[in-house]
């Protein structure tokens, strides 16, 4: 029972932060005193509340005395010495490919594909199966092509051919797609693209400024509103994003318009408040409408924490899909391979460029295509 | 999810009792541990198959510690070598004999650079300087418009161009009135770029060139993968680097982009962006880095978090009545205020080493300690100081009460009494942490 554990739990650090607390404290250098902060007084049994406002909650401004241990070796010595065991080289994938299966398959062919897959943010976990794989398909007579071949099939199979990228569209307007992600994958972009888009096929669309937080997003949106003769719904900066997301709604039905797109601020997976606006988003749509598609923008860039992003946002805005930004960087976005094979989540769109068109629908074949070269 | 090196390095040595040298065959076991740990924190492979070598090295020439286990002593070294990378010290910005001090900030598409420029100058301005922000980002639609909303909310004026095509015009335009006008400090925001992108990665050096920057620095987002190595060696080529800033890392990703980029460019990380206020820009401490790519939790963090929350004093209170393990309900909604100004409690968990083995997700504390909250305070004081009279009829309100139901408060009633007999068979001993919490050597107090 998880409740059970938390309360537990939740104890447990109680306890252990008082006992940090007191060590620490048993062992301060006097010379290094800081006046205690200052707060009311609690009487047992009162039930009020302390001021949050009032204090400073992390005080980074005194000197915590950090202990520590002379360097095994001086940091001087160590740095160049290491520096020079970086290879500069930076070679594309293919070539790496090539130079590594022209010298016949041993053991440290496989080494090296293991190593090219985490390069790509696969994930260990991944790479070392599908390495292991290989490794048990593949003869002492095989040839670097059919490597390869196996290797593409391997990465393909991760991604299930049957599922369907497409982006869902309601029978009756408005269709709603709201978009969701971290800070910085490029939301706002991705619908601006997506606006193109859809006006392009003649669709109507409206966008909706639910990013009340970040400066000047909704100004941000407005732009590519204008850029795609899209229509667009905002209240003040601060805004409630639900009541942004309700009126927009609204004004997308008593208008008729095919495609409400919804930008919502960027916000990190670990922060619960904010996780809960977006299911909140979700809801208030729900009361009158539907949300057709939840998609989960990833920086192509993202590492292996973009797996958690994926779980956690799944489970505030039941996410539908993906879409992978920032593609024709040297990134190859293996994560969203971890993504769709482990959450099950589809990758639908991948942005290719800065251009209002770089956006593409995502293929498999042609991604494992392009992260094999 | 906190599947820390510690413990997995635990279980490596739990085979072998005795202390003193590794053995050849050790070494090679945990390298391959401290490998993984690497990667799944997203430091770059290159830069780990350089890191693992240095570590060999050290391991073979270590000294026996007869206070360490093996466990510890391989630890401390990887610890040190980490540092090593990262740097001793929490280093700070460089000064110039001629202001204004020029800060160009470099980076990719949302890595978090103009957010990052806003608190920079929040941060400068707190030290009594007075800062001028430039916006040179010309490409994304209403990038200036975001910079400036920032700038007034921390009351830094900022230097634009409405229509300019150039950055590098508005750049020396800014640099004209940071002179003129006798600004300390001029903070250059400049647009994100790819690093494959030659024409603008030459844009980048002609800022540069323009405004002769004291300080270059390449904002890096903590979620980075594998790439991070990549970006920082573009960004080298064009522009001289002298340090980092690692955004949000307010976030649960382990950070391994720090080491790559700082290993790469051979600079440190200067500050680190901790939340969404622009007030949360702090110096960066190479330590606690470490600890926390390894998954040992960043305790220094926990522990200065603590101190401001909770009074030395009340503390002391509070250990005493854990020795003799009266620890009541009225204690235990006490510890839960001060907890929560140490923020959020899944956040909390995050920085405490030896997570890795609570077999619990710490994102749901939050949502479910309101309702261990509204629970304790539907019980009258007499309950709360003593939990054993809290009865059928008792459980049935204070069950009404919150909201909750009977089931809720019996297994917190039983949970409580649990922890306590926990308590009081540790109390007997001496005073230490509770089982799991080891804490991570070179960080004893």
């Amino acid at each position: 029972m998880p409740e059970s554990l938390i309360v537990l739990l939740a104890l447990v650090v109680v306890v252990g932060g008082a006992f940090l607390v007191v060590r620490r404290s048993k062992t301060r250098v006097p010379s290094k005193e800081r006046p205690s902060p200052s707060r009311p007084q609690r009487s047992p049994g009162s039930t009020q509340a302390p001021d949050l406002s009032t204090e400073p909650i992390l005080d980074r401004t005194e000197a915590v005395p950090v202990p520590s241990e002379p360097p095994t070796t001086p940091s001087t010595s160590v740095r160049p010495s290491l520096k020079d065991r970086l290879s500069r080289s930076r070679k594309f994938f293919s070539d790496r490919l090539a130079d590594v299966l022209s010298g016949g398959v041993d053991e440290d062919v496989f080494d090296d594909l293991e190593a090219m897959l985490i390069q790509a943010d696969i994930g260990v976990e991944i790479a070392s199966r599908i390495t292991a794989d290989i490794k048990a398909k593949a003869s002492r007579s095989s040839s670097g092509e059919e490597i390869k071949a196996l290797l593409a099939d391997e990465l393909i199979e991760l991604f299930d051919a049957q599922r369907d990228r497409d982006l869902v569209f309601a029978p009756e307007s408005p269709t709603v797609w709201m978009i969701v992600g971290v800070n910085g994958t490029g939301k706002t972009t991705t619908i601006g693209k997506l606006a193109n888009d859809l006006r392009e096929r003649g669709h109507s669309v409206a966008l909706a400024a639910a990013d009340t937080f970040r400066a000047a997003a909704d100004e941000q949106l407005a732009v590519w509103a204008e850029r795609t003769g899209s229509q667009m719904v905002k209240h003040q900066p601060g805004a409630d994003p639900g009541a942004v997301a309700f009126d927009a709604y609204r004004f997308a039905a008593a208008r008729d318009v095919d495609v409400l797109v919804i930008d919502t601020a960027g916000r990190l997976h670990t922060k619960t408040p904010l996780m809960d606006e977006l299911s909140k988003i979700r809801r208030v749509i729900e009361k009158e409408g539907k949300v057709h598609e939840a998609l989960l923008v990833i920086d192509a860039t993202a590492g292996q924490n973009g797996l958690v992003q994926a779980k956690e946002f799944s489970e505030a805005s039941g996410v539908t899909g993906v879409v992978l930004t920032k593609l024709d960087g040297s990134a190859k976005g293996g994560i969203v391979l971890a993504i769709e094979h482990t959450l099950g989540l589809p990758v639908k769109l991948i942005g290719v460029g800065e251009g209002i068109d770089d956006l593409e629908p995502f293929e498999p074949k042609a991604f494992v295509d392009a992260l094999l070269s | 999810m906190f599947d820390s090196l510690s413990s997995r390095l635990d279980e490596i040595f739990t085979r072998l009792r005795s202390k003193g040298r590794l053995s050849e065959k050790q070494i090679d076991e945990v390298l391959r541990e401290i490998r993984l740990a690497l990667l799944e924190a997203d430091v770059s492979l290159k830069v780990v198959k350089a890191f693992v070598v240095d570590v060999r090295e050290r391991a073979a020439g270590a000294e026996i510690h007869t206070s360490l286990t093996p466990a510890q002593q391989v630890i401390k070294i990887v610890n040190q070598a980490l540092i090593d990378i990262l740097g001793h010290e929490t280093a700070g910005l460089k000064h110039t004999d001629r202001p204004p001090r020029v800060i160009l900030m470099a980076g990719l598409q949302g890595s978090g650079k103009t957010t990052a420029s806003a608190k920079l100058a929040k941060l400068l301005k707190g030290q009594g300087r007075k800062p001028l922000l430039a916006a040179c980002d010309l490409r994304r639609p209403a990038a200036i418009r975001q910079l400036q909303l920032l700038g007034e909310q921390v009351g830094v004026p900022v230097h634009f161009f409405e229509g300019a095509a150039e950055p590098e015009v508005v750049a020396a335009g800014a640099l004209q009135e940071a002179r003129n006008e006798g600004f300390t400090d001029l903070i250059v925001d400049t647009a994100g770029r790819m690093n494959v992108d030659a024409d603008l990665m030459a844009e980048l050096g002609r800022v540069a060139s323009v405004v002769s920057p004291t300080e270059t620095l390449l904002v890096c987002d903590a979620m980075t993968g594998q790439d991070a190595v990549n970006v920082a060696e573009a960004f080298l080529q064009e522009v001289e680097v002298s340090g980092i800033v690692l955004t949000k890392l307010d976030g649960d990703a382990r950070g391994g982009a720090a080491l790559s980029m700082s290993f790469v460019t051979q600079r440190p990380i200067k500050f680190a962006g901790v939340g969404e206020k622009l007030g949360d820009l702090e110096p960066f401490h190479p330590d606690r880095m470490a600890s926390r790519i390894l998954g040992m939790g960043d305790v220094l963090t926990l522990i200065e978090k603590a101190e401001s929350a909770f009074d030395e004093a009340e503390a002391r209170k509070m250990e005493e009545k854990l020795r003799k393990a009266d620890f009541t309900f009225e204690d235990f909604l006490d510890q839960m205020q001060a907890l929560k100004k140490m923020g959020p409690m899944s956040q909390i968990l995050g920085m405490l080493p030896g997570m890795g083995k609570m077999p619990l997700d710490p994102s749901q504390i939050d949502s479910q300690l309101p309702k261990v909250e509204a629970m304790i305070r539907s019980m009258t004081p007499a309950e709360r100081n003593d939990p054993t009279v809290i009865k059928g009829s008792r459980r049935q309100r204070i069950a009404k009460g919150s909201g909750s139901s009977i089931q809720d408060v019996n297994k917190l009633v039983k949970q409580f009494e649990q922890v306590r007999k926990m308590v009081r068979s540790m109390s007997g001993k001496k005073a230490k942490l509770p089982p799991g919490m080891k804490l991570p050597p070179g960080m004893g107090f």
